[in-house]
């Protein structure tokens, strides 16, 4: 299981660095082994970062991680690679995950020489055969090509079957169908879903409100950096809460609903007054408080398994 | 340049050439192209058409003519003619010019290799290091490559030569030159290396080597120096030419080896010793002239063609 | 009628021989009508829209013409086309974000642009801060860098550029794809009010996100291997659409509301043909399921309604 806590990640910015950028502040949330959690939000959001923090590719500022019970931040020299065994990642930009003057399979090669360098050549390529065709890949069609040969729905698909030559436990799917044409999309989002069905937990990073919903049990909304909204996926998109993610889901481009045919679906439904969050109704006392994110509960409930938090934490007043 | 592509943010769907190509051409396609258009590229067949003939002499000029360079045995002040000996005259003091041009290129060919391998090696470690380190390590070199271009070498070597010139006058050979020439000369390769390294690292496929459990040095050598391989080799083309014609400069104004001889120690004594230009023996200094022209020139020529060769985008359909 | 394109054939020249990306295209554009260009990446949507306005230097001109209001357009001939450029054909071009001059104030940039094209900016300043207020912009826009504002505000500058001039026809090329969700939103329905304001007559709004064309398109026009597959107003397209990829595109489209666990949608399988030796007959066959021996000949783009055109034998109904 992958667990964050609190965790934020500040930048120096401006001249001689003076100020300071949050790009994510005071986020918590769990991934556990068979199930998809998805982290949904805009550019800027700081949802890549999270993700770069999960794989220690970006260190954090504050808060921190776990895995299994154990920190992330605090595994390091060789540690790092039996890290790597559990928790693997896979990038938006298919070619761009490839160097491009090797062939495809080199990364397969890569994991050869630094995870499994005593195995034995033909046992080696059973465990790949192996590992590609649960990706639904054929291997005769896609071992020994060089990047450009290959679609980026194999090429994608070439890279989760990388880390499943591993002891995978959590993968981070960062915007990895984004790139892709529209019928492969659904063919890689249906893979991840069987994976999860055999047991991996999955961290969904996306954009894309409606991938999101299709395969997660999970819903983690992001907004500058903050979760303004997280909980059960249907509860989540069936019962938003947060302005934030009413204005999200109302401008999905929808196949069967105009735009303003679903503003005012979701005006009908919900009842509370535009503009100021649910948080704040509740909490407004605190914002008298003095500041720091320890004094403040980071998250309302709203119902069982769902969860709203302010994206202006810290503030006084909520602006959408 | 190169077959390096710079990244760009975007979210869309990649669009290229239909097909569905990639901007960048990987290894296996890259060596039959780079025959196909080695081949017809014209720059580059005459840049190594002229180098060939140049190593050449410098290889079987000795064999076939086996006089002494240094002897000063020959009838002086000779003019070029076919006798063997004097096939490009004699100097004032009756050495065999020709039997100096063919020495000498195989001088100039050593510096070129010594003091631009040196260069090459220094750029190549300082500027992979500070492009992928960053942070302080990169503050650190930064700084100690700007301090090495703005030093002005003549000025170091006057001082170097005659320190040593007093107190170890053997030093004054040509590989100390050579030596001094690849010391001074490897901060801009320095920096430009570390201007593609810093475009290079962060790229996905450098993420996912440290996902697959690989660290520094071993990124560096087998994921981003391969990706740059034609810019190393075309850096290093251009070392090898400007250190030798840092090295013949050097030589043409008395600051070269008093050892052997070079191209650059021609000029320079048939101007200083021969009064060559006043008694008309156009035939002493006329050759190593065209000789390094021709050296550097054809090296710079065979840069530009490498890099049309290399970037698709310079070519013409 | 607005637009009328007659059997549009453009190669790519490569080393490998000609790339027949867009071999045969025949439609119609009536005024008023906002039309959407959709497809796979490859199958020649972009060629498509950049041949109506300028061919660049990888694209040859093959056969077919193009009239526009009445006018035969020589796109074959690059300064001739020059008259109708910006005048009456115009384009947004895929990444007009960066489309903007960085080192230009954007004020500077615009009067530029009309000086060259001899028109004067002062008298038309008055309209374009008109259309400034318009799109949500502020007026102090034009006296900054094009750095200064964020992308969705770049792209409607873009747009508003565009169409100063009141072409009859405009290229909108993935203009949304690089955006946010919720800017996405405001950059399409912009577009939508150009037209209904009179800006511009008609539209050719190119995508692979056939979502957005549902909320923004009068038609839809569907593509495939460099061939068009189905013309048709947009509710058919999505609703009842006749040629085979149409259907199995529509329906490997995640929409919110579907989850996995429920309706577990399927993709195409396969990838498109090569476009260097396309295969002859009907160009979907490989990855059709109800391809028959008719197929071995290709199908020619007929009307089987009064708005709609397919190219499928078994959609005319000659499978009989």
């Amino acid at each position: 299981m992958l667990s964050f806590n609190r965790v934020s990640k500040f930048y120096k910015v401006g001249t001689f660095g003076g100020k300071e950028l949050a790009a994510v502040r005071d986020v918590s949330f769990d991934v556990n082994e068979g199930e998809v959690v998805s982290l949904i939000g805009e550019s800027g959001s700081g949802k890549t970062t999270i993700g770069k923090m999960a794989l220690k590719l970006i260190e954090i500022s504050r808060g921190s991680i776990t895995c299994d019970g154990a920190d992330v931040a605090a595994i390091r020299g060789g540690a790092v690679k039996s890290y790597y065994r559990h928790v693997q990642g896979v990038f938006q930009d298919p070619f761009s995950s490839y160097n491009p003057i090797f062939k495809a399979d080199r990364v397969f090669a890569m994991i050869r020489s630094e995870y499994f360098a005593d195995m034995a050549r033909s046992e080696w390529d059973d465990k790949v055969d192996a590992a590609l065709r649960s990706v639904t890949l054929e291997p005769g069609q896609v071992l020994n090509k060089y990047p450009h040969q290959l679609s980026g729905g194999q090429l994608q698909r070439l890279l989760v079957a990388r880390a499943l030559l591993l002891d995978l436990k959590i993968l981070v799917a960062d915007e990895i169908i984004s790139m892709l044409d529209a019928s492969t999309r659904i063919d890689v989002l249906n893979m991840l879903a069987e994976l999860k069905g055999r047991g991996m937990g999955i961290l969904f990073i996306t954009h894309d409100l409606s991938l999101g919903n299709y395969i997660s049990e999970k819903t983690v909304i992001l907004r500058r950096g903050v979760v303004v909204e997280m909980g059960a996926t249907d509860k989540v998109f069936g019962n938003p809460t947060h302005p934030y993610t009413k204005i999200l889901i109302s401008s999905v481009p929808q196949l069967h609903k105009k735009w303003a045919d679903v503003e005012a679906e979701i005006r009908a439904r919900g009842g509370d007054d535009a503009g100021v969050c649910l948080y704040h109704r509740f909490y407004r006392p605190m914002a008298q408080v003095a500041d720091g994110p320890d004094d403040r509960p980071a998250m309302l409930k709203v119902e069982d398994d769902h969860y709203v938090g302010c994206f202006e934490l810290g503030q006084g007043v909520c602006k959408v | 340049m190169t077959g390096v592509v710079t990244g760009e943010p975007k979210k869309g769907l990649i669009k290229g050439p239909p097909g569905g190509e990639a901007t960048a051409v990987p290894a296996g396609r890259k060596r039959g192209e780079f025959l196909y258009f080695a081949l017809r590229s014209r720059k580059f067949l005459l840049a190594t058409g002229v180098l060939l003939t140049l190593i050449g002499i410098a290889f079987i000029g000795p064999m076939v003519d086996t006089n002494d360079p240094l002897a000063q045995n020959l009838l002086p002040m000779r003019p070029p003619t076919t006798e063997t000996g004097y096939w490009f005259g004699t100097t004032y003091f009756g050495e065999d010019v020709f039997a100096q041009f063919a020495h000498g290129l195989r001088a100039t060919f050593f510096v070129g290799l010594l003091g631009g391998g040196l260069a090459a090696v220094i750029g190549m470690a300082v500027g992979f290091t500070a492009g992928y380190r960053g942070g302080w390590v990169d503050e650190m070199l930064n700084m100690a490559t700007n301090v090495m271009l703005v030093i002005p070498t003549l000025a170091l070597l006057i001082v170097i030569s005659s320190y040593l010139q007093r107190s170890w006058p053997e030093a004054r050979g040509i590989p100390f030159e050579s030596v001094f020439v690849g010391l001074t000369s490897w901060p801009w390769a320095a920096r430009a290396i570390r201007a593609q390294t810093f475009s290079l690292r962060s790229r996905d496929f450098i993420d996912l080597a440290k996902l697959s459990g690989r660290r520094g040095w071993k990124i560096i050598a087998f994921e981003i120096a391969p990706n740059m391989s034609s810019y190393l080799f075309m850096t290093f083309i251009l070392l090898f030419g400007g250190a030798i014609l840092i090295a013949a400069s050097l030589d043409f104004i008395g600051l070269g080896p008093t050892q052997g001889i070079s191209l650059g120690l021609m000029m320079f004594n048939s101007f200083s010793y021969g009064a060559a230009l006043l008694l008309g023996l156009w035939w002493w200094f006329i050759p190593p002239g065209i000789g390094i022209m021709a050296t550097v020139g054809a090296l710079y020529v065979m840069n530009v063609g490498l890099d049309e060769i290399f970037n698709p985008k310079l070519r013409e359909i | 009628m607005s637009l009328q394109v007659s059997d549009l054939r453009v190669y790519y020249r490569t080393l490998a021989g000609d790339v027949k990306a867009l071999d045969g295209a025949t439609f119609s554009i009536a005024d008023k009508e906002i039309m959407g260009l959709a497809g796979e990446s490859g199958c020649g949507k972009s060629t498509l829209g950049n041949s109506l306005i300028r061919l660049d230097g990888r694209m040859k001109y093959v056969a077919g013409s193009v009239k526009l209001d009445n006018n035969e357009l020589p796109i074959w001939d690059n300064s001739a086309m020059n008259e109708f450029r910006y005048r009456d054909v115009s384009v947004i071009p895929q990444y007009a974000m960066s489309a903007m001059n960085p080192t230009r104030k954007i004020g500077k940039m615009t009067a530029e642009l009309l000086e060259s094209r001899g028109e004067s900016f002062a008298e038309i300043r008055p309209e374009l801060l008109r259309r400034i207020d318009l799109v949500g912009l502020q007026r102090d826009v034009l006296s900054r860098y094009p750095i200064e504002l964020s992308g969705g505000m770049k792209q409607r500058m873009v747009m508003v550029l565009s169409t100063l001039l009141d072409p009859s026809l405009l290229i909108a090329d993935e203009i949304t794809s690089a955006l946010d969700v919720s800017t996405q939103r405001a950059v399409a329905e912009t577009l939508v009010s150009f037209r209904d304001h009179g800006f511009v007559k008609s539209m050719i709004v190119i995508t692979h996100d056939v979502s957005i064309l549902y909320q923004t398109a009068d038609t839809i026009l569907v593509m495939y291997a460099g061939k068009l597959a189905e013309k048709a107003p947009t509710k058919t397209i999505i609703q009842d659409p006749r040629h085979p990829y149409t259907r199995m595109l529509i329906s490997s489209l995640p929409e919110v509301g579907i989850r996995y666990a429920n309706k577990k949608l399927s993709g195409i399988p396969g990838s498109p043909p090569s476009l260097l030796n396309p295969p002859t007959g009907c160009r979907f066959r490989a990855r059709c399921p109800l391809a028959f021996d008719k197929c071995a000949e290709e199908p020619p783009f007929v009307k089987i309604a009064r708005d709609h055109d397919v190219a499928c034998w078994k959609a005319t109904g000659s499978d009989a």
